[in-house]
């Protein structure tokens, strides 16, 4: 069976120890995390985990239900699929000289980023989307040499009905 | 009320009137509290076993075991007892006292971050920030211990919780948690599982720990006898169907019995109920019950497809479900099936007559022996515990356990020393009952200070000790799969058992010959108080039948 990537987004109890909680079951259960991603909600006692994992289908299955397990888990989605809305942000840290720099803003503007520290040897880069445009992104300004990178990790929702 | 007074007050709201325990400065105010209290607190000589006592307690009981901690060593002694409980999946409330808050984090003496410690070893723990939150999180915890599959829960009491002062109100009821069990099984599955127990042609049961704790075991045999469907069981299941019934084939797996390996190899129905197919039953997962069609009953849906491909999945409670199975269950087989299930009974004692579970006699005492004789002494009324390795295997194999909760072994984890402790709290339990720990040499002197104990409360438990003078299951791995290699196993400095039960002020009996086995275990049973029964047994005798590690079941060594 093949490894696929799968998303998938959690509430939980706002607690002390529940990231612990959550990514020692990856850890101790030999599962993979590619990223992950927490935060608060609207709600002060709950927050968000989202958890980026490769796996085949049967391991994946069991991640689900072994998370499911854990008390502080209060509900959990996958968030595969065109039903869902997904974004991550990477900050791209990039040298680039005064006369690159037309060209680098050329492909800042062309994968929809954004300047968001600029000097004059320098720029860093905020790029938001799709898990893929991000790779792309990165892909563009990787010949200018990456001084530094930052990345979320992708978080998502569900979309509600048209 | 105090911290230490609204704890006295959840306990007894819970039922609990048995506490076992170790005092220590973290837990002072609550042993001051216990002092007054109508709890019976029964004190351990290590920490650990006041957890295997608990877990022992709550086995034969049949209720949650609770039991009582230092902080810093004296928690992390608990740490092997919980992850026994915990792989057992036995309710346990694991009270441990914790540093003042305000020096929490702080390195502050005897502190440990027990909460992170067993966090993977727990089915949930917490730390109580204020003594405000201690009576609902207790009110959760014992909940969380006994509810769908059960596990231990430990909650980490700091000090200034314990003497802070605040007005008691009862806990409010429960908010509903996502993690519920869900104990009705799905209406469709038990149709189709139904309709394959109707028509398979060879049908096998194979029941687990599971049964016995939903209280399944009733239904389990109704089922079984009412179809004539032959029954096998994991370590943890024996005693979920009568061991001396004839439709019983015994244990299943590694050191299982001729006939339950090669049923399960021929089965074309399997029905697991409270089991979770773990290696040491199904050898290689590819070969294991090739014919068949799994159907699996369990309350824990991660148990499910785990380890095993299952058809017919029935996320529920063992009982509720096998009651359903029950009722949707009347027609007997049609005539042409009824003559397929008597070829299949047919061919199973076969198997059972023409292998069964035998060792050769050779002028020493054989420890399949005592164990055998143990039996027929008692019975097969009297709760066993067990150590671990094989005194444990042979246990299982020649104790045919008649009733739930009276065998009593570390099945998951396998934790020598298990066995003492345990057999001390399920002697509390059950006082009326003969309770036995079928002991090895080695696994005893782990926990062989619970004697004390034992002395102390006057618990009549019974340590027979199948003494073979080495650390028997790893020589027995040495001699068949490491070129008779004996490294660290044998000639090893041993005490002198009987001198030992005397000094701890028990009895102390010891048996060199075959003929003093049946008077040394009369004799032995008979003695009011506990006891340490010795018995020299032959030192290269092996647990058969034996399957190599990884390979399929139905490939035995044999005897």
């Amino acid at each position: 069976m093949k490894a696929q990537k799968h998303i998938m987004t959690m509430l939980v109890d706002n607690e002390p120890g529940v990231v612990s909680r959550v990514a020692g079951l990856f850890s101790g259960k030999g599962f993979n995390i590619e990223s992950i991603c927490g935060s608060p909600t609207h709600n002060p006692e709950v927050s968000r985990i989202t958890i980026v994992t490769r796996a085949d289908a049967p391991v994946i299955e069991q991640i689900e239900k072994q998370l499911r397990k854990l008390i502080n888990v209060l509900k959990l989605r996958s968030l595969n699929g065109p039903h869902c809305v997904r974004r991550e942000l990477a900050l791209v840290c990039i040298p680039v000289k005064p006369e690159q720099r037309p060209e680098v803003l050329r492909i800042v503007d062309l994968v929809g980023g954004r300047v968001a520290d600029a000097g004059l040897n320098h720029l860093i880069v905020e790029v938001s989307g799709e898990q893929e445009e991000i790779e792309t992104a990165i892909r563009l300004l990787e010949p200018y040499g990456i001084k530094k990178l930052a990345r979320t990790g992708p978080i998502g929702l569900i979309r509600e009905p048209k | 009320m105090t911290g230490a007074q609204i704890l006295l007050r959840m306990l007894a709201e819970e039922s609990v009137d048995t506490l076992f325990g170790y005092p220590g400065g973290a837990v002072i105010d609550i042993y001051d509290e216990l002092a007054r209290s109508e709890i019976r607190h029964v004190l351990v000589r290590h920490e650990q076993a006041a957890v295997h006592a608990a877990d022992g307690y709550a086995r034969a009981r049949g209720t949650v075991g609770v039991c009582l901690v230092t902080s810093g060593p004296g928690a992390t002694n608990s740490v092997t007892g919980i992850a026994s409980a915990y792989a057992d999946s036995i309710p346990l409330v694991v009270l441990t006292g914790q540093v003042p808050t305000h020096l929490i984090g702080n390195d502050a003496f005897q502190e440990v971050d027990i909460v992170g410690i067993t966090r993977p070893c727990t089915k949930h723990n917490y730390l109580v920030p204020s003594v405000d939150q201690l009576a609902p999180i207790l009110k959760e915890a014992f909940h969380l211990a006994r509810s769908g599959r059960p596990g231990p829960v430990l909650v980490d009491i700091p000090k200034n919780v314990q003497s802070a002062r605040t007005l008691f109100r009862p806990p409010a009821p429960l908010r509903a948690r996502p993690y519920a069990a869900v104990s009705e099984p799905h209406a469709g599955q038990l149709r189709t599982a139904a309709r394959l127990i109707q028509t398979a042609r060879r049908p096998l049961i194979f029941a687990g720990g599971g049964v016995i704790r939903a209280g399944a075991a009733p239904e389990l045999t109704r089922l079984a006898r009412r179809f004539r469907i032959p029954v096998t069981c994991s370590l943890m299941g024996l005693g979920a169907f009568p061991g001396d019934d004839p439709l019983f084939l015994g244990m299943l797996g590694m050191h299982g019995t001729y006939a339950a390996n090669l049923s399960t190899g021929a089965c074309d129905l399997l029905l697991g109920v409270g089991v979770r197919f773990d290696d040491r039953v199904t050898g290689k997962t590819d070969a294991f019950a090739p014919q068949a069609t799994i159907v699996h009953i369990d309350i824990d849906p991660t148990s499910i497809r785990k380890n095993v491909p299952v058809r017919v999945p029935l996320v529920g409670d063992c009982r509720v479900s096998l009651e359903r199975l029950n009722d949707l269950l009347d027609d007997p087989p049609g005539d042409a099936l009824e003559e397929a299930r008597r070829e299949w009974l047919a061919r199973i004692e076969e198997w059972k007559t023409c292998r069964p579970l035998c060792y050769r006699t050779d002028g020493t005492i054989k420890p399949q022996q005592v164990v055998e004789t143990l039996y027929e002494l008692t019975r097969g009324e009297a709760i066993i515990t067990t150590e671990v390795g094989q005194n444990q295997m042979w246990a299982a194999q020649y104790y045919r356990v008649r009733h739930p909760g009276h065998f009593i072994t570390s099945g998951g984890l396998g934790t020598m020393g298990f066995g003492l402790p345990a057999a001390i709290g399920a002697q509390i339990a059950c006082p009326e009952k003969t309770v036995v720990d079928i002991a090895g040499d080695g696994s005893i002197q782990m926990n062989i200070q619970e004697l004390a104990t034992a002395v102390q409360y006057r618990l009549p438990v019974k340590v027979v000790i199948l003494n073979n003078g080495c650390l028997g299951m790893v020589r027995q791995w040495q001699e068949l799969f490491y070129g008779g290699r004996y490294s660290a196993t044998c000639n090893n400095a041993q005490p002198d058992f009987v001198k030992l039960a005397e000094a701890y002020g028990a009895f102390g009996l010891r048996a060199e010959r075959p003929e003093e086995v049946l008077p040394v275990l009369e004799r032995g049973l008979s003695l009011p108080g506990p006891a340490i029964l010795d018995f020299r047994v032959t030192p290269e005798e092996c647990v058969y039948p034996m399957v190599p590690a990884g390979a399929p079941i139905t490939e035995m060594l044999l005897v």
